[in-house]
């Protein structure tokens, strides 16, 4: 009897079953899931556009005529129409991807960055430093966002770096509330406290317990601020406070076109469509990766 | 109920001084001096000094921080650079505008929302869950200034059926509650309300989801209750949260209103702050800030209050 169990447990031990890890897990949810495959393509669609566009655009986004003013859609060599200055729409919408996804994606990961180390230091050491802090952050939660974006930016002035600021400040204290509140619910775990108990530093616990249990759920709910950081920047521009024609970006040129919806309205319509596409591939991307990664709330 | 009240109470004191306090500095963070806005580009040296001091730029920081906070709270907001008239006037009359077009929005988007959400969270997995959760994401993903642009194009340039913009004949101080007034409220309204729509219904799609997983269901439903019975009691569950999350969206639609007001002209906050950033306005926009921001900390006290009202669990937190 003996002998067979002692037999057993080196054979056990040389063939172990090697769990295929989490990040395996989430990208088989994921590619269960065609609606989010579809738009994570889109999305990636649109990224390869606004690198290539140099390549792609089929003509000058800049160069105007003064002849061919506001052309119906599917005009020969204008295949979207041309604006009200005579520009090739499609390669202005084209051109106009870098900036409006520039602005969309870097105050979201600027404020994940920041408002990940708000939160997260907030919620880990607790007391008088989480109140300051996060009654703080309460200030600026206490405005609607478009409020907020529209403030700073008014008061700033227009210009791309000064709406990316702006947006930046918004979307902190979200991102820095939901790292707290997760952040608190990890630190009263017991693998934390075991970790503590065996001795690891603030440091230790932070990088290897926290980080790792909080930074899934953070960054799936920054992902789904992408899409209001998108219509946020484009609403910006299009208010006249981001950037200066005649570089094209999708909120500026739904606004110089906002006259033209008596002469050629679906010409006028079309920047607004791309923002409308990017920003719902963007969501339902965020949906999915939510669902695969298992994240509640 | 009390202790719960008082709480409130006391924790949106510090949020409001917080919000006065950053809208005081809005003027400051301006680049440039705060006088540039107000002054000729010729003036004299001594000009400006005497403006300094009217405008008490000349102190510390901290006192003109009380300064204008005292003002503030007894309704004075300063004056408007470019009208000349005092902010507080303008403003609000402004509100009232867009409290008007946020209030229909809301009930429109709460009423739909409700609508859609219930039944998505009802008939779960169904084909009408699909439609709704789709028309949810939709709601959320549009941007509403781009929609506005779309209905008016659809319905005011190629139908010719609803006015593209403004406030009707005689523009806001003429408001009546005709055909030709209201007419002009239907489209901005519309509009707005799509993102309220679309939250809601995710909102109670999760709580009808939720509650009916719920023990006390079955329970229900083995004492005989028919279906309207238990609607009854999912209703009676989910309506403290619903009704929260469409309060917290009056508040966001009101300081959101910005964009859709400049496309379709409406003469509200949002016209007003357009303008004021045109025009670079720096009291005006300051003092639009200020009240569409203390509106909105203020309906949040006011949901939480209505909240711990209709639902005792929320005043043990």
């Amino acid at each position: 009897m003996s002998a067979a169990t002692t037999d057993a447990i080196p054979v056990a031990i040389t063939q172990p079953l090697r769990s295929p890890g989490y990040w395996a897990g989430v990208f088989k949810r994921f590619k269960r899931d065609k609606v989010a495959v579809g738009a994570g393509l889109v999305v990636l669609a649109i990224i390869l556009m606004a690198v290539f566009a140099d390549y792609i655009a089929p003509a000058d986004p800049t160069r105007s005529s003064m002849l061919r003013r506001l052309r119906p859609i599917g005009t020969p060599g204008y295949p979207l129409g041309a604006d009200e200055l005579g520009r090739d729409m499609l390669s202005r919408l084209i051109h106009g991807a870098r900036l409006s996804l520039f602005m969309g994606v870097v105050p979201v990961f600027i404020a994940f960055a920041v408002g990940s180390v708000i939160g997260v230091s907030a919620g880990f050491f607790g007391g008088k430093y989480n109140t300051v802090t996060m009654r703080t952050v309460d200030i600026f939660y206490a405005f609607p966002s478009v409020l907020l974006a529209i403030a700073l930016s008014g008061a700033l002035g227009a210009g791309v770096f000064n709406s990316l600021l702006s947006l930046t400040i918004v979307f902190i204290p979200p991102i820095a509330r939901i790292a707290e509140s997760v952040t608190t619910q990890v630190r009263s775990m017991d693998y934390v406290e075991a970790a503590r108990a065996s001795g690891a530093g603030p440091g230790t616990i932070i990088r290897v317990h926290v980080l790792g249990n909080v930074l899934g759920p953070i960054f799936v709910y920054a992902t789904s601020l992408i899409s209001v950081s998108m219509i946020l920047a484009s609403g910006l521009s299009f208010l006249g406070l981001g950037t200066k024609p005649p570089t094209p970006e999708w909120g500026l040129m739904l606004n110089t076109l906002r006259t033209a919806i008596y002469v050629q309205p679906w010409v006028a319509a079309l920047p607004g469509a791309a923002i409308f596409i990017t920003s719902i591939s963007f969501n339902l991307l965020s949906d999915g990766l939510r669902s695969a990664m298992d994240v509640k709330g | 109920m009390l202790t719960y009240l008082a709480k409130r109470i006391l924790y949106v004191l510090p949020v409001a001084l917080g919000v006065s306090v950053f809208c005081f500095l809005l003027v400051h963070i301006a680049p440039g001096d705060p006088l540039t806005s107000v002054l000729p580009p010729d003036a004299s040296q001594q000009m400006q000094d005497e403006l300094r001091k009217i405008y008490g730029f000349d102190r510390p920081l901290p006192v003109q921080f009380g300064l204008w906070l005292w003002k503030a709270v007894q309704g004075d907001l300063g004056t408007s650079i470019a009208t000349g008239r005092p902010v507080a006037a303008e403003v609000w009359r402004a509100v009232g505008n867009t409290l008007l077009i946020a209030c229909l929005a809301t009930v429109i988007g709460f009423v739909l929302g409700c609508f859609f959400g219930f039944v998505a969270g009802y008939f779960r997995g169904s084909f009408l869950d699909k439609f709704a959760s789709m028309l949810a994401v939709l709601g959320v993903s549009v941007p509403h200034y781009w929609l506005g642009m779309v209905l008016v194009i659809v319905f005011s340039v190629q139908l010719g059926w609803l006015p593209p913009g403004g406030a009707g004949p005689g523009g806001s101080a003429a408001w009546k509650w005709d055909w030709e007034h209201v007419s002009h409220m239907i489209l901005p309204a519309v509009t707005m309300s799509v993102i309220p729509m679309g939250i809601i219904s995710r909102t109670v799609r999760a709580l009808v989801a939720d509650i009916l997983n719920q023990e006390f269901v079955p329970a229900l439903r083995a004492k005989g209750l028919m279906d309207f019975g238990v609607f009854r009691h999912v209703v009676k569950n989910a309506a403290p949260t619903a009704l929260a999350v469409m309060g917290l969206q009056l508040g966001y639609l009101l300081g959101g209103s910005i964009l859709i007001e400049t496309v379709f002209s409406w003469p509200g906050t949002g016209f007003l702050l357009g303008n004021a950033i045109f025009q670079r306005d720096l009291p005006l926009l300051q003092g639009t800030i200020l009240v569409l921001a203390m509106f909105f900390v203020g309906l949040n006290v006011l949901v939480d209050i209505v909240q711990g009202l209709l639902d005792p669990r929320v005043r043990r937190r």
